[in-house]
């Protein structure tokens, strides 16, 4: 018993301040792109090309990226040379329809709000049914991460629960591979009325990288009514943990 | 007695026309010999349609002669199959008999491992079952309790004690290798990567090491070669790392559960360090390393991984001083060095069970080659010698990854174009960080992909944890899970 009380002494306390603070990210980190379309040339299609999971594409008044579909790999941005595709360092992502991802310019994602009964309906915590449903691993462990003493999602009210007849909400992850839909349609069948639906991951909102493969359905779209959409490839915890908290209507900051 | 092989050393490519393609007796007989005689491992085993015809082509690995043997045999739509002889075989019959409908005759238990054609339900198939009194069945999954991947277990229970477990896959397959043919291309590393998402880094070396072996005049300069090993390490230790946590957390002992858990995110931020991503992603690019990494970043890193080093430490010795999870992890989920031998057990499990093998060190590649190397093994087959290898690789990645960014070699070129040459075959072995990753790959005339075949460690292993459950208690099953940590999408790719 002393060992355990000598070693907690000396790992000492860990948790971070976030969400009541913004997050420390990585020097490196890729967060919400932002585009500067007024520069962008007609004729030039290179970002486009280059884009894996075809996310860039061309309308009247400039290009558009698709966060839904974007890897964050940032092939685009040294390609470009006017400089049009940056990716700030914005972690919130979070948007509440297919729409609000379809990113044109500069704006910040966090004006965005959910819809009101959704907030109501919350109340003041959130209990998760997650499903991996041809998902990586990455979003699943990234979510986990949330339950980790350094980022304590309990604190905040929001938990992972075994049953889907305990939760409010299911986290799907990954593309939808055809052999787990059944299994995603009875599991959301068995959470009580109304169940959101949350789409992690780019694999989730569009089929990501495997969009185009026959094993896949392509994502949650036309499947199951999506309420929140987080971003990334994975989303990294503190995208997650900022979409789950505005999609419940707190303010910490 | 005379020997017809394709001998390559890893990683190794050569004109398919080099490749033997032998009468199946022959075929079979020599594998056979060099399994049974040699030490000889199944790597991989998959086969290229030609015309109405199949063509076998198997990868064998000599760890003791650090070498890959490869040979081939055409075959219609059945063949006697090789498993009676050599358990080894048994899975990738399997595969075969569902990806292209060859019949392996003999097979003792022939079914789906995938359930990826249409007439096929995921789950939905035969299993071994038990009569009599107190027997019963458990059926747990796809959806599980916790955040975690889906796949199907089936235990056959006598009160208490597990009889047989048979697991059953395929419910995250996205048909990752079809997609792959006709490439490379710009969602090649992508989808790799996204294979199995805790081992991008590995996929992405695996896949890389096969561009640099097909394009001629592609070498990877020093300074890259070590900073993709310390990218492989980076993404070992945060594994490890995670996984003694949740071994604590199985055995509810909170306190190495709650550090590790911690811990482990520290080693992914310093991933994220290098390219921004927790996961490596777009670290390992062919040619070379994708970002780069200067004395100010290495300076960062260095007291970083030393401090969280010395926590871990702490953390672990916890775990393994603590008698109660001493009496939990000792002597349950044995599995014997000769199960682990006949079934092809790779990585930490292998090692666990008293095998010298180990890609770095059998087969190196890359700066590996140029690293002193001691194998982490143990003898006891057990959890705790799973948790005890875990933890005798941690310690020597950390002194490596600190070792490599203390002086990193100057910088060399990177290529950035690559032409890959038409009708070659290629092979790279990649230790992840749960064991051999093989990838393989043909190209066509023009040198495009016509086949690319990859096995995860996790292919060889998932049977290792069924015989891991015989005649143990049906609640030894989650910390006999975790003890090997095997990927349902890397499996079922």
């Amino acid at each position: 018993m002393w060992s355990v009380i000598k070693a907690r002494l000396k790992q000492g306390f860990r948790t971070g301040t976030f969400p009541h603070t913004r997050p420390v990210l990585p020097d490196r980190f890729q967060g919400l792109p932002c585009l500067d379309n007024t520069r962008c040339r007609t004729d030039c299609r290179v970002c486009i090309e280059a884009c894996p999971t075809n996310a860039i594409g061309r309308e009247k008044d400039g290009i558009v990226l698709d966060s839904g579909k974007c890897l964050f790999c940032g092939k685009c941005v040294p390609l470009c040379p006017e400089g049009v595709i940056r990716f700030s360092r914005e972690h919130d992502l979070a948007a509440f329809s297919r729409q609000e991802l379809l990113r044109k310019d500069s704006s910040a994602s966090h004006e965005l709000q959910p819809r009101a009964e959704i907030r109501k309906l919350c109340g003041k915590s959130l209990k998760i049914r997650q499903v991996s449903a041809g998902g990586c691993g990455a979003c699943e462990l990234d979510f986990n991460v949330l339950n980790t003493l350094a980022w304590d999602m309990a604190r905040l009210h929001i938990q992972v629960v075994a049953s889907p007849r305990h939760a409010d909400c299911l986290l799907v992850t990954g593309p939808v591979s055809k052999n787990m839909l059944l299994a995603l349609q009875k599991t959301y069948a068995a959470v009580p009325e109304p169940c959101f639906v949350i789409a992690c991951g780019a694999c989730a909102i569009s089929g990501g990288i495997h969009a185009e493969s026959p094993e896949v359905c392509g994502g949650l779209e036309g499947i199951l009514p999506v309420d929140l959409y987080v971003p990334g490839c994975p989303p990294h915890p503190a995208t997650l943990l900022e979409a789950l908290i505005r999609f419940m209507g707190l303010k910490l900051r | 007695m005379s020997e017809t092989f394709l001998r390559l050393t890893n990683p190794g490519s050569a004109a398919l026309a080099d490749l033997p393609v032998l009468s199946f007796s022959e075929f079979s007989s020599q594998a056979l010999r060099v399994i049974r005689e040699r030490g000889g491992r199944v790597s991989a085993f998959f086969a290229v349609p030609q015309g109405a015809q199949f063509r076998l082509i198997l990868v064998l690995a000599l760890d003791q002669e650090g070498k890959l043997l490869l040979s081939a045999t055409d075959t219609g739509s059945e063949y006697p199959s090789l498993t009676p002889d050599c358990p080894q075989f048994h899975w990738f019959e399997r595969e075969l008999f569902e990806q292209h409908g060859i019949r392996p005759q003999g097979h003792p238990w022939l079914k789906p491992i995938r359930f990826n054609q249409s007439q096929n339900i995921p789950g939905v198939t035969d299993y071994f079952t038990m009569s009599g009194d107190a027997v019963h069945e458990v059926a747990v999954g796809p959806v599980h309790a916790g955040v975690i991947e889906p796949g199907h277990f089936r235990f056959q229970c006598l009160g208490e004690d597990v009889f047989s477990l048979e697991i059953s896959l395929g419910y995250q397959h996205r048909g990752i290798e079809k997609r792959l043919i006709g490439g490379p291309d710009k969602k090649s590393i992508h989808l790799l990567e996204t294979a199995a998402g805790d081992s991008s880094c590995s996929y992405a070396g695996a896949y890389c090491q096969i561009i640099e072996q097909l394009s001629p005049g592609c070498r990877v300069s020093d300074r890259n070669q070590a900073l993709r090993v310390v990218a492989w390490e980076l993404e070992r230790i945060a594994n490890h790392t995670g996984d003694l946590g949740a071994l604590a957390g199985d055995v509810a002992f909170r306190p190495t559960m709650a550090y590790c858990g911690r811990l482990r995110g520290d080693f992914l931020n310093m991933t994220a360090a290098l390219c921004g991503n927790r996961f490596g992603r777009g670290l390992i690019v062919p040619g070379g390393f994708g970002y780069e990494v200067d004395q100010t970043l290495c300076n960062k890193l260095l007291p970083w991984i030393e401090k969280t080093a010395y926590e871990l430490n702490n953390a672990a010795d916890l775990l393994f001083n603590a008698p109660t999870v001493l009496d939990r992890f000792e002597n349950t989920g044995t599995v014997s060095a000769e199960t682990a031998r006949e079934i092809g057990l790779v990585g930490v499990a292998a090692r666990a069970s008293g095998l010298q093998q180990d890609v770095r060190f059998c087969h190196p590649y890359g700066f590996y080659n140029q690293l002193p190397f001691p194998l982490a093994s143990n003898n006891s087959g057990d959890v705790l010698g799973r948790a005890q290898v875990r933890m005798g690789e941690l310690i020597f990645s950390m002194i490596t990854v600190a070792h490599l960014l203390e002086d990193l070699p100057l910088r060399g070129k990177t290529p950035t174009k690559y032409r890959l040459s038409g009708n070659r075959i290629a092979v790279s072995l990649v230790e992840a960080w749960r064991g051999e990753l093989c990838h393989v790959a043909l190209t066509d005339a023009s040198g495009k992909f016509s086949s690319y075949k990859v096995v995860d460690p996790s292919f060889h292993n998932w049977f290792g944890l069924a015989m891991a459950l015989r005649g143990e208690q049906i609640s030894h099953f989650p910390v006999c899970n975790k003890s090997f940590n095997l990927s349902y999408c890397g499996h079922d790719l």
